[in-house]
Protein backbone atom coordinates (compact mmCIF):
# COMPACT_ATOMS: atom_id res chain seq x y z
CA UNK A 1 0.00 0.00 0.00
CA UNK A 2 1.50 3.66 -0.68
CA UNK A 3 0.74 6.42 1.25
CA UNK A 4 -1.78 9.20 0.26
CA UNK A 5 -0.73 11.44 2.55
CA UNK A 6 2.27 12.77 4.52
CA UNK A 7 2.38 15.40 6.68
CA UNK A 8 5.93 15.62 7.85
CA UNK A 9 6.71 18.32 11.35
CA UNK A 10 3.78 20.30 10.00
CA UNK A 11 3.15 23.71 12.01
CA UNK A 12 0.28 26.17 11.42
CA UNK A 13 0.05 29.67 12.71
CA UNK A 14 -2.45 32.32 12.49
CA UNK A 15 -0.81 35.84 12.78
CA UNK A 16 -3.80 37.76 14.33
CA UNK A 17 -2.41 41.44 15.69
CA UNK A 18 0.71 41.12 15.95
CA UNK A 19 -0.13 37.79 17.97
CA UNK A 20 0.86 34.52 16.07
CA UNK A 21 -1.95 31.51 17.06
CA UNK A 22 -0.30 28.12 16.94
CA UNK A 23 -3.12 25.71 16.02
CA UNK A 24 -1.08 23.06 15.40
CA UNK A 25 2.51 22.01 16.31
CA UNK A 26 5.24 20.05 14.53
CA UNK A 27 3.00 17.26 13.37
CA UNK A 28 3.82 14.14 11.86
CA UNK A 29 0.31 11.64 10.04
CA UNK A 30 0.95 8.83 7.59
CA UNK A 31 -2.49 8.03 5.34
CA UNK A 32 -2.41 5.02 3.74
CA UNK A 33 -4.16 4.60 0.61
CA UNK A 34 -7.69 3.08 0.83
CA UNK A 35 -7.62 3.25 4.10
CA UNK A 36 -10.45 5.24 6.45
CA UNK A 37 -8.49 6.99 9.02
CA UNK A 38 -10.66 8.60 11.74
CA UNK A 39 -8.86 11.64 13.06
CA UNK A 40 -10.68 11.70 17.16
CA UNK A 41 -10.71 14.82 18.97
CA UNK A 42 -12.34 17.80 21.37
CA UNK A 43 -12.96 20.59 19.62
CA UNK A 44 -9.98 23.56 19.35
CA UNK A 45 -7.82 20.33 18.75
CA UNK A 46 -6.90 21.82 15.61
CA UNK A 47 -8.30 18.73 13.73
CA UNK A 48 -10.41 21.43 11.28
CA UNK A 49 -7.19 22.99 10.43
CA UNK A 50 -5.23 19.63 9.26
CA UNK A 51 -7.82 19.11 7.25
CA UNK A 52 -8.04 22.03 5.27
CA UNK A 53 -4.21 21.97 5.27
CA UNK A 54 -5.15 18.47 3.33
CA UNK A 55 -7.35 19.64 1.60
CA UNK A 56 -4.68 22.80 0.13
CA UNK A 57 -7.13 25.62 1.77
CA UNK A 58 -4.10 26.79 3.86
CA UNK A 59 -0.84 26.30 3.63
CA UNK A 60 1.06 24.87 6.59
CA UNK A 61 3.60 27.79 8.24
CA UNK A 62 6.19 25.33 8.17
CA UNK A 63 6.98 21.44 7.50
CA UNK A 64 5.94 19.74 4.55
CA UNK A 65 2.53 17.52 3.35
CA UNK A 66 2.55 15.81 0.18
CA UNK A 67 -0.04 14.23 -1.38
CA UNK A 68 0.88 10.68 -3.58
CA UNK A 69 4.32 11.92 -2.87
CA UNK A 70 3.68 15.46 -4.63
CA UNK A 71 3.81 18.66 -2.00
CA UNK A 72 0.66 20.06 -1.93
CA UNK A 73 0.30 23.28 -3.27
CA UNK A 74 -3.20 23.82 -4.13
CA UNK A 75 -6.62 22.50 -4.44
CA UNK A 76 -6.72 19.62 -6.25
CA UNK A 77 -10.61 17.70 -7.50
CA UNK A 78 -9.36 14.11 -6.65
CA UNK A 79 -9.81 15.37 -3.18
CA UNK A 80 -13.31 16.20 -2.00
CA UNK A 81 -13.90 18.03 1.17
CA UNK A 82 -17.14 17.90 3.18
CA UNK A 83 -16.18 21.17 5.71
CA UNK A 84 -18.37 21.08 8.81
CA UNK A 85 -20.27 24.66 7.89
CA UNK A 86 -22.81 24.25 5.18
CA UNK A 87 -21.58 25.94 2.01
CA UNK A 88 -24.38 24.85 -0.48
CA UNK A 89 -24.79 28.01 -3.10
CA UNK A 90 -28.00 29.33 -1.60
CA UNK A 91 -29.50 30.73 -4.76
CA UNK A 92 -29.15 27.14 -6.20
CA UNK A 93 -31.62 24.50 -5.97
CA UNK A 94 -30.50 21.05 -4.42
CA UNK A 95 -30.49 19.53 -8.17
CA UNK A 96 -27.68 22.55 -9.16
CA UNK A 97 -26.52 22.39 -6.12
CA UNK A 98 -25.30 18.50 -6.52
CA UNK A 99 -24.21 18.83 -10.60
CA UNK A 100 -22.33 21.60 -9.43
CA UNK A 101 -19.15 19.81 -9.44
CA UNK A 102 -19.48 18.07 -12.79
CA UNK A 103 -20.87 21.33 -14.15
CA UNK A 104 -17.76 23.28 -13.52
CA UNK A 105 -15.72 20.29 -15.14
CA UNK A 106 -17.98 21.11 -18.18
CA UNK A 107 -19.67 18.05 -18.54
CA UNK A 108 -22.68 18.42 -20.82
CA UNK A 109 -26.27 19.26 -18.91
CA UNK A 110 -28.20 15.49 -19.59
CA UNK A 111 -25.05 13.80 -18.44
CA UNK A 112 -24.28 15.68 -15.19
CA UNK A 113 -28.31 15.64 -13.82
CA UNK A 114 -28.94 11.67 -14.40
CA UNK A 115 -25.97 11.73 -11.81
CA UNK A 116 -26.59 14.05 -10.06
CA UNK A 117 -30.40 12.31 -9.57
CA UNK A 118 -29.21 9.28 -8.37
CA UNK A 119 -26.82 10.65 -5.72
CA UNK A 120 -30.02 12.56 -4.41
CA UNK A 121 -32.15 9.38 -4.84
CA UNK A 122 -29.05 8.22 -2.60
CA UNK A 123 -29.12 10.37 -0.21
CA UNK A 124 -32.80 10.24 0.34
CA UNK A 125 -33.46 13.74 -0.74
CA UNK A 126 -35.88 12.67 -3.74
CA UNK A 127 -38.54 15.39 -4.15
CA UNK A 128 -36.44 17.77 -2.92
CA UNK A 129 -34.13 18.69 -6.31
CA UNK A 130 -36.14 21.98 -6.65
CA UNK A 131 -35.78 23.22 -2.93
CA UNK A 132 -33.77 25.60 -2.04
CA UNK A 133 -31.11 24.86 0.95
CA UNK A 134 -32.85 27.52 3.28
CA UNK A 135 -36.17 25.92 2.56
CA UNK A 136 -34.10 22.04 3.50
CA UNK A 137 -33.68 21.03 7.25
CA UNK A 138 -30.41 21.40 8.56
CA UNK A 139 -30.03 17.36 8.29
CA UNK A 140 -31.30 17.85 4.63
CA UNK A 141 -28.74 20.16 3.48
CA UNK A 142 -25.63 17.81 5.54
CA UNK A 143 -26.97 15.19 3.23
CA UNK A 144 -27.28 17.48 0.01
CA UNK A 145 -23.65 18.70 0.88
CA UNK A 146 -22.33 14.97 0.71
CA UNK A 147 -24.32 14.46 -2.44
CA UNK A 148 -22.36 17.18 -3.98
CA UNK A 149 -18.97 16.07 -2.92
CA UNK A 150 -19.64 12.52 -3.97
CA UNK A 151 -21.01 14.31 -7.39
CA UNK A 152 -17.20 15.27 -8.00
CA UNK A 153 -16.42 11.71 -7.78
CA UNK A 154 -13.20 12.14 -5.66
CA UNK A 155 -10.83 9.63 -4.72
CA UNK A 156 -9.87 10.82 -1.33
CA UNK A 157 -12.56 12.00 0.76
CA UNK A 158 -12.19 14.03 3.64
CA UNK A 159 -15.16 14.55 5.90
CA UNK A 160 -15.18 17.02 8.71
CA UNK A 161 -17.56 16.00 11.48
CA UNK A 162 -20.45 15.51 8.43
CA UNK A 163 -23.17 13.77 10.47
CA UNK A 164 -23.29 15.21 13.97
CA UNK A 165 -26.12 17.61 13.10
CA UNK A 166 -28.10 14.39 12.29
CA UNK A 167 -30.56 12.44 14.08
CA UNK A 168 -28.82 9.05 15.07
CA UNK A 169 -31.08 7.00 12.89
CA UNK A 170 -30.09 9.07 10.01
CA UNK A 171 -26.69 9.73 11.21
CA UNK A 172 -26.64 5.42 11.25
CA UNK A 173 -27.84 5.25 7.92
CA UNK A 174 -25.06 7.93 6.45
CA UNK A 175 -22.80 6.44 8.07
CA UNK A 176 -23.58 2.81 6.68
CA UNK A 177 -23.76 4.24 3.15
CA UNK A 178 -20.17 5.74 3.35
CA UNK A 179 -19.25 2.44 4.15
CA UNK A 180 -20.92 1.42 1.29
CA UNK A 181 -19.31 3.53 -0.70
CA UNK A 182 -16.22 3.13 0.43
CA UNK A 183 -15.74 -0.46 0.90
CA UNK A 184 -13.84 -1.89 -2.13
CA UNK A 185 -13.82 1.37 -4.20
CA UNK A 186 -10.27 1.93 -3.03
CA UNK A 187 -11.02 5.12 -1.62
CA UNK A 188 -9.11 7.18 1.14
CA UNK A 189 -11.08 8.62 3.79
CA UNK A 190 -9.88 11.01 6.52
CA UNK A 191 -12.62 11.49 8.87
CA UNK A 192 -12.82 13.66 11.18
CA UNK A 193 -14.84 13.41 14.71
CA UNK A 194 -15.18 13.92 18.57
CA UNK A 195 -17.73 10.67 18.68
CA UNK A 196 -15.54 7.57 20.03
CA UNK A 197 -18.81 5.80 18.87
CA UNK A 198 -18.90 6.95 15.84
CA UNK A 199 -15.00 6.44 15.36
CA UNK A 200 -15.11 2.84 16.13
CA UNK A 201 -18.04 1.87 13.67
CA UNK A 202 -16.07 3.19 11.11
CA UNK A 203 -12.04 3.65 11.25
CA UNK A 204 -9.71 1.04 10.46
CA UNK A 205 -7.31 3.81 12.56
CA UNK A 206 -8.28 5.57 15.04
CA UNK A 207 -5.75 8.82 15.68
CA UNK A 208 -6.55 10.47 18.80
CA UNK A 209 -5.22 14.15 18.59
CA UNK A 210 -4.88 16.42 21.60
CA UNK A 211 -3.94 20.13 21.79
CA UNK A 212 -2.15 21.45 19.07
CA UNK A 213 -2.51 18.34 16.92
CA UNK A 214 -0.13 16.46 19.41
CA UNK A 215 -0.72 12.33 18.54
CA UNK A 216 -2.06 10.90 21.49
CA UNK A 217 -2.78 7.33 20.57
CA UNK A 218 -3.00 5.46 16.92
CA UNK A 219 -4.89 2.66 16.99
CA UNK A 220 -5.98 0.18 14.63
CA UNK A 221 -9.28 -1.05 14.93
CA UNK A 222 -9.59 -4.61 14.31
CA UNK A 223 -13.30 -5.05 14.76
CA UNK A 224 -14.59 -7.35 11.71
CA UNK A 225 -16.74 -5.77 9.58
CA UNK A 226 -19.61 -5.15 9.09
CA UNK A 227 -20.03 -3.44 12.21
CA UNK A 228 -23.67 -3.23 13.44
CA UNK A 229 -23.97 -0.42 16.04
CA UNK A 230 -26.68 -2.02 18.19
CA UNK A 231 -24.47 -5.52 18.33
CA UNK A 232 -20.96 -3.46 18.72
CA UNK A 233 -22.11 -1.69 21.80
CA UNK A 234 -22.43 -5.28 23.78
CA UNK A 235 -19.06 -6.66 21.96
CA UNK A 236 -16.09 -7.25 24.77
CA UNK A 237 -13.62 -5.93 22.76
CA UNK A 238 -16.08 -2.95 21.29
CA UNK A 239 -16.50 -1.73 24.74
CA UNK A 240 -12.69 -2.19 25.38
CA UNK A 241 -11.49 -0.33 22.71
CA UNK A 242 -14.15 2.69 23.42
CA UNK A 243 -12.53 2.84 26.94
CA UNK A 244 -9.18 3.16 25.73
CA UNK A 245 -9.96 5.79 22.98
CA UNK A 246 -11.60 7.68 25.97
CA UNK A 247 -8.59 7.56 28.46
CA UNK A 248 -6.70 8.58 25.42
CA UNK A 249 -9.30 11.82 25.01
CA UNK A 250 -8.81 12.65 28.89
CA UNK A 251 -5.12 12.20 28.58
CA UNK A 252 -5.03 14.35 25.89
CA UNK A 253 -6.95 17.24 27.55
CA UNK A 254 -4.03 17.81 30.14
CA UNK B 1 -46.03 -8.85 -13.99
CA UNK B 2 -45.44 -7.42 -10.92
CA UNK B 3 -42.07 -4.93 -9.76
CA UNK B 4 -40.12 -7.73 -7.93
CA UNK B 5 -40.50 -10.05 -11.13
CA UNK B 6 -39.03 -7.33 -13.39
CA UNK B 7 -36.37 -6.21 -10.98
CA UNK B 8 -35.20 -9.95 -10.54
CA UNK B 9 -35.03 -9.76 -6.81
CA UNK B 10 -37.21 -8.37 -4.13
CA UNK B 11 -34.66 -6.09 -2.71
CA UNK B 12 -34.94 -4.19 -5.54
CA UNK B 13 -37.67 -2.49 -3.53
CA UNK B 14 -35.37 -1.18 -1.31
CA UNK B 15 -32.49 -0.54 -3.17
CA UNK B 16 -29.52 -1.30 -0.28
CA UNK B 17 -27.77 1.85 -1.23
CA UNK B 18 -30.23 4.11 -0.71
CA UNK B 19 -31.52 6.11 2.58
CA UNK B 20 -35.14 6.48 2.79
CA UNK B 21 -36.01 9.57 1.96
CA UNK B 22 -37.03 11.87 5.17
CA UNK B 23 -38.13 15.36 6.02
CA UNK B 24 -41.49 17.15 5.32
CA UNK B 25 -44.19 15.90 3.75
CA UNK B 26 -45.54 17.67 0.63
CA UNK B 27 -49.18 18.46 0.58
CA UNK B 28 -51.61 19.78 -1.71
CA UNK B 29 -54.15 22.62 0.17
CA UNK B 30 -57.44 23.46 -0.92
CA UNK B 31 -57.47 27.47 0.38
CA UNK B 32 -60.97 29.20 -0.02
CA UNK B 33 -60.35 32.25 -2.54
CA UNK B 34 -61.05 34.05 1.36
CA UNK B 35 -57.68 32.12 2.54
CA UNK B 36 -55.55 33.19 -0.52
CA UNK B 37 -56.87 36.94 -1.15
CA UNK B 38 -58.33 37.74 2.45
CA UNK B 39 -55.22 39.25 3.31
CA UNK B 40 -54.34 41.33 0.17
CA UNK B 41 -57.62 42.45 -0.11
CA UNK B 42 -58.21 43.70 2.97
CA UNK B 43 -54.56 45.46 3.13
CA UNK B 44 -56.37 47.20 -0.72
CA UNK B 45 -59.08 48.19 1.01
CA UNK B 46 -57.50 49.79 3.87
CA UNK B 47 -55.17 51.37 1.10
CA UNK B 48 -57.80 53.09 -0.75
CA UNK B 49 -59.36 54.13 2.61
CA UNK B 50 -56.24 55.65 3.60
CA UNK B 51 -56.23 57.95 0.17
CA UNK B 52 -60.04 58.62 0.34
CA UNK B 53 -60.11 59.83 3.75
CA UNK B 54 -56.89 61.91 2.88
CA UNK B 55 -58.67 63.54 -0.15
CA UNK B 56 -61.91 64.39 1.91
CA UNK B 57 -60.07 65.74 4.49
CA UNK B 58 -58.22 67.97 2.44
CA UNK B 59 -61.54 68.74 0.53
CA UNK B 60 -63.24 69.78 3.88
CA UNK B 61 -60.47 72.17 5.19
CA UNK B 62 -59.01 73.54 2.14
CA UNK B 63 -61.30 76.69 2.06
CA UNK B 64 -63.16 77.08 5.56
CA UNK B 65 -59.59 76.02 7.43
CA UNK B 66 -56.94 76.30 5.18
CA UNK B 67 -56.21 79.18 2.51
CA UNK B 68 -56.96 77.45 -0.84
CA UNK B 69 -53.87 80.09 -2.66
CA UNK B 70 -51.62 78.04 -0.44
CA UNK B 71 -52.60 74.12 -0.76
CA UNK B 72 -55.24 74.28 -3.54
CA UNK B 73 -58.21 71.64 -3.45
CA UNK B 74 -58.55 68.02 -4.95
CA UNK B 75 -60.59 69.11 -7.09
CA UNK B 76 -58.80 72.12 -8.29
CA UNK B 77 -55.56 69.51 -8.75
CA UNK B 78 -57.74 67.02 -10.87
CA UNK B 79 -59.25 69.36 -12.89
CA UNK B 80 -55.72 70.98 -13.66
CA UNK B 81 -54.44 68.14 -14.52
CA UNK B 82 -57.38 67.25 -17.34
CA UNK B 83 -56.93 70.82 -18.80
CA UNK B 84 -52.82 69.38 -18.96
CA UNK B 85 -54.31 66.13 -20.66
CA UNK B 86 -56.18 67.89 -22.93
CA UNK B 87 -54.01 70.55 -24.16
CA UNK B 88 -50.55 68.40 -23.90
CA UNK B 89 -48.79 69.59 -21.99
CA UNK B 90 -48.90 66.66 -18.98
CA UNK B 91 -47.56 64.43 -21.93
CA UNK B 92 -44.88 66.20 -23.03
CA UNK B 93 -43.53 66.80 -20.08
CA UNK B 94 -43.84 63.86 -17.86
CA UNK B 95 -42.58 62.33 -21.38
CA UNK B 96 -39.39 64.62 -21.13
CA UNK B 97 -38.67 63.97 -17.37
CA UNK B 98 -39.41 60.18 -18.02
CA UNK B 99 -36.42 60.33 -20.71
CA UNK B 100 -34.67 61.74 -17.78
CA UNK B 101 -35.07 59.70 -15.50
CA UNK B 102 -34.47 56.54 -17.30
CA UNK B 103 -31.29 57.50 -19.48
CA UNK B 104 -29.83 58.73 -15.92
CA UNK B 105 -31.09 55.89 -13.95
CA UNK B 106 -29.75 53.30 -16.80
CA UNK B 107 -26.39 55.28 -17.19
CA UNK B 108 -25.90 55.39 -12.92
CA UNK B 109 -26.46 52.05 -12.43
CA UNK B 110 -24.85 50.46 -15.49
CA UNK B 111 -21.12 52.12 -14.65
CA UNK B 112 -21.85 51.75 -11.00
CA UNK B 113 -22.06 48.02 -10.94
CA UNK B 114 -19.50 47.44 -13.53
CA UNK B 115 -17.06 49.79 -11.78
CA UNK B 116 -18.09 47.87 -8.32
CA UNK B 117 -17.14 44.59 -9.94
CA UNK B 118 -13.96 45.87 -10.93
CA UNK B 119 -12.58 47.85 -8.11
CA UNK B 120 -14.16 45.39 -4.78
CA UNK B 121 -13.25 41.95 -5.48
CA UNK B 122 -9.18 43.45 -5.43
CA UNK B 123 -8.84 44.19 -1.70
CA UNK B 124 -5.80 46.89 -2.38
CA UNK B 125 -7.65 48.36 -5.14
CA UNK B 126 -10.88 48.87 -3.06
CA UNK B 127 -8.62 50.25 0.04
CA UNK B 128 -7.21 53.32 -2.68
CA UNK B 129 -10.19 53.89 -4.08
CA UNK B 130 -12.76 54.02 -1.34
CA UNK B 131 -12.14 57.07 0.58
CA UNK B 132 -12.41 59.02 -2.60
CA UNK B 133 -15.58 57.38 -3.17
CA UNK B 134 -16.86 58.19 0.19
CA UNK B 135 -15.74 61.65 -0.19
CA UNK B 136 -18.07 62.04 -3.40
CA UNK B 137 -20.81 60.43 -2.23
CA UNK B 138 -21.17 62.94 0.32
CA UNK B 139 -21.29 65.68 -1.84
CA UNK B 140 -25.09 67.15 -2.25
CA UNK B 141 -26.13 66.38 -5.71
CA UNK B 142 -27.74 69.27 -5.65
CA UNK B 143 -24.52 71.21 -5.53
CA UNK B 144 -23.13 70.12 -8.89
CA UNK B 145 -26.30 71.37 -10.84
CA UNK B 146 -24.30 74.63 -11.53
CA UNK B 147 -21.07 73.03 -12.35
CA UNK B 148 -22.92 70.87 -14.72
CA UNK B 149 -24.89 73.71 -16.37
CA UNK B 150 -21.41 75.06 -17.10
CA UNK B 151 -20.14 71.71 -18.75
CA UNK B 152 -23.12 70.48 -20.01
CA UNK B 153 -25.70 73.21 -20.62
CA UNK B 154 -29.37 73.49 -19.65
CA UNK B 155 -30.35 71.12 -22.15
CA UNK B 156 -31.41 67.34 -21.05
CA UNK B 157 -28.27 65.92 -21.08
CA UNK B 158 -27.55 67.80 -17.39
CA UNK B 159 -30.70 66.49 -16.31
CA UNK B 160 -29.89 62.84 -17.22
CA UNK B 161 -25.96 63.43 -15.97
CA UNK B 162 -27.45 64.64 -12.77
CA UNK B 163 -29.90 61.47 -11.95
CA UNK B 164 -26.66 59.25 -12.98
CA UNK B 165 -24.60 60.78 -10.76
CA UNK B 166 -27.07 60.13 -7.81
CA UNK B 167 -27.86 56.27 -8.60
CA UNK B 168 -23.99 55.75 -9.43
CA UNK B 169 -22.87 56.29 -5.79
CA UNK B 170 -26.15 53.97 -4.56
CA UNK B 171 -25.14 51.39 -6.93
CA UNK B 172 -21.62 51.26 -6.77
CA UNK B 173 -21.24 51.11 -3.35
CA UNK B 174 -24.20 48.52 -2.29
CA UNK B 175 -22.82 46.49 -5.29
CA UNK B 176 -19.34 46.38 -3.41
CA UNK B 177 -20.66 45.59 -0.24
CA UNK B 178 -22.51 42.96 -1.58
CA UNK B 179 -19.23 41.27 -3.37
CA UNK B 180 -16.91 41.92 -0.20
CA UNK B 181 -19.28 40.15 1.81
CA UNK B 182 -19.34 36.38 -0.20
CA UNK B 183 -19.02 33.95 2.47
CA UNK B 184 -15.26 32.72 2.10
CA UNK B 185 -16.96 29.41 2.38
CA UNK B 186 -18.82 29.53 -0.69
CA UNK B 187 -15.46 30.83 -2.85
CA UNK B 188 -13.41 27.33 -0.84
CA UNK B 189 -16.45 25.10 -1.84
CA UNK B 190 -15.94 25.72 -5.58
CA UNK B 191 -12.30 25.63 -5.56
CA UNK B 192 -12.14 22.58 -3.98
CA UNK B 193 -14.20 21.50 -7.44
CA UNK B 194 -11.91 22.19 -8.92
CA UNK B 195 -13.33 26.54 -10.20
CA UNK B 196 -11.43 28.29 -12.20
CA UNK B 197 -11.29 32.53 -11.01
CA UNK B 198 -13.49 32.57 -13.88
CA UNK B 199 -16.04 30.47 -12.65
CA UNK B 200 -15.65 32.11 -9.04
CA UNK B 201 -16.54 35.26 -10.70
CA UNK B 202 -19.51 33.75 -12.51
CA UNK B 203 -20.98 31.36 -10.34
CA UNK B 204 -20.46 32.48 -6.74
CA UNK B 205 -19.37 36.38 -6.45
CA UNK B 206 -22.06 37.52 -9.14
CA UNK B 207 -25.13 35.74 -8.01
CA UNK B 208 -24.14 36.09 -4.09
CA UNK B 209 -23.78 39.80 -5.01
CA UNK B 210 -26.79 40.00 -6.93
CA UNK B 211 -28.76 40.96 -3.59
CA UNK B 212 -26.32 44.36 -2.99
CA UNK B 213 -26.64 45.35 -6.62
CA UNK B 214 -30.68 44.75 -6.25
CA UNK B 215 -30.78 47.30 -3.29
CA UNK B 216 -28.56 49.28 -4.87
CA UNK B 217 -31.30 49.80 -7.69
CA UNK B 218 -33.76 49.89 -5.71
CA UNK B 219 -33.07 52.95 -3.54
CA UNK B 220 -31.29 54.11 -6.80
CA UNK B 221 -34.81 54.70 -8.36
CA UNK B 222 -36.19 58.01 -6.02
CA UNK B 223 -32.45 59.53 -6.21
CA UNK B 224 -32.99 59.12 -9.91
CA UNK B 225 -36.10 60.99 -10.18
CA UNK B 226 -34.34 63.31 -7.44
CA UNK B 227 -32.14 64.32 -9.86
CA UNK B 228 -33.44 64.90 -12.97
CA UNK B 229 -36.34 67.19 -11.39
CA UNK B 230 -33.56 69.28 -9.39
CA UNK B 231 -31.77 69.84 -12.74
CA UNK B 232 -34.79 70.90 -13.94
CA UNK B 233 -35.84 73.65 -11.64
CA UNK B 234 -32.38 74.63 -11.40
CA UNK B 235 -32.35 75.18 -15.39
CA UNK B 236 -35.09 73.95 -17.61
CA UNK B 237 -37.90 75.27 -19.74
CA UNK B 238 -39.64 71.53 -20.14
CA UNK B 239 -40.35 68.72 -17.55
CA UNK B 240 -42.00 68.08 -14.36
CA UNK B 241 -40.01 70.05 -12.51
CA UNK B 242 -40.61 73.44 -14.83
CA UNK B 243 -44.01 72.91 -14.43
CA UNK B 244 -43.72 73.17 -10.61
CA UNK B 245 -41.64 76.19 -10.42
CA UNK B 246 -43.71 77.47 -13.36
CA UNK B 247 -46.77 77.02 -11.68
CA UNK B 248 -45.71 78.45 -8.33
CA UNK B 249 -44.06 81.20 -10.17
CA UNK B 250 -47.73 82.09 -10.82
CA UNK B 251 -49.32 81.24 -7.71
CA UNK B 252 -51.03 77.85 -9.10
CA UNK B 253 -50.97 76.11 -6.23
CA UNK B 254 -52.84 72.70 -7.70
CA UNK B 255 -50.69 72.73 -10.79
CA UNK B 256 -47.83 72.46 -8.30
CA UNK B 257 -49.84 69.60 -6.90
CA UNK B 258 -50.97 68.02 -9.91
CA UNK B 259 -47.37 67.86 -11.25
CA UNK B 260 -46.02 66.61 -7.74
CA UNK B 261 -49.06 63.48 -8.15
CA UNK B 262 -47.52 63.09 -11.81
CA UNK B 263 -43.99 62.62 -10.36
CA UNK B 264 -44.86 59.99 -7.44
CA UNK B 265 -47.10 57.83 -9.88
CA UNK B 266 -44.37 57.83 -12.23
CA UNK B 267 -41.78 56.72 -9.11
CA UNK B 268 -44.49 54.26 -8.22
CA UNK B 269 -44.58 52.60 -11.46
CA UNK B 270 -40.48 52.18 -11.52
CA UNK B 271 -40.05 51.34 -7.99
CA UNK B 272 -42.48 48.36 -8.99
CA UNK B 273 -40.83 47.35 -12.15
CA UNK B 274 -37.73 46.78 -9.85
CA UNK B 275 -39.16 45.12 -7.12
CA UNK B 276 -40.44 42.31 -9.69
CA UNK B 277 -36.68 41.95 -10.75
CA UNK B 278 -35.43 41.45 -7.38
CA UNK B 279 -38.83 38.82 -6.35
CA UNK B 280 -37.85 37.11 -9.49
CA UNK B 281 -33.86 36.80 -8.51
CA UNK B 282 -34.25 36.56 -4.73
CA UNK B 283 -36.36 33.65 -4.72
CA UNK B 284 -33.84 31.49 -2.71
CA UNK B 285 -33.94 34.77 -0.04
CA UNK B 286 -34.19 35.26 3.10
CA UNK B 287 -30.65 33.20 4.48
CA UNK B 288 -31.30 34.14 7.81
CA UNK B 289 -34.37 32.51 8.08
CA UNK B 290 -32.89 28.81 9.48
CA UNK B 291 -34.38 25.74 8.16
Amino acid sequence: MTTQFAVRKVSKHFSKDGEDLVALREVDLDVEEGSFVVLLGRSGCGKSTLLNLLAGLTTATSGAITYQGEKITDVRTQVGYLTQQDTLMPWRDVQRNVEMPRELRGERREVRRAAAGQLIERVGLSGFEKSYPRELSGGMRRRASLARMLSGDPETLLLDEPFSALDAQLRTELQAELLRLWAGSGRTVVFVTHDIEEALLLADRVVVLGPLGRIVLDQEIDLPRPRDPDDMRVAPHFVALHRQLSAALKEGAL
Amino acid sequence: MTIESTAGSPVARATPGTAPPTGPLRIRTENTWRQRQGYRTMIWTARALVLVIFLVAWWLLSGPVLDPQFVGSPFGVAERLVEWTGNGVLWSNTWITVQEVVLGFLLGAVAGAVLAYLVAPVRAIWDVISPFVMALYAIPKVALAPLFIVWFGIGIDMKVLLAAVSVFFLVFLNTAVGVQEVDRGLIDAVRLMGASRRDVALKVILPASMTGLLTGLRVGIPYAVIGAVIGELVASNRGLGYLISDSSASFDTNGVFAALVVLSILATILNSLVSLISKRANRWKPLSAEG
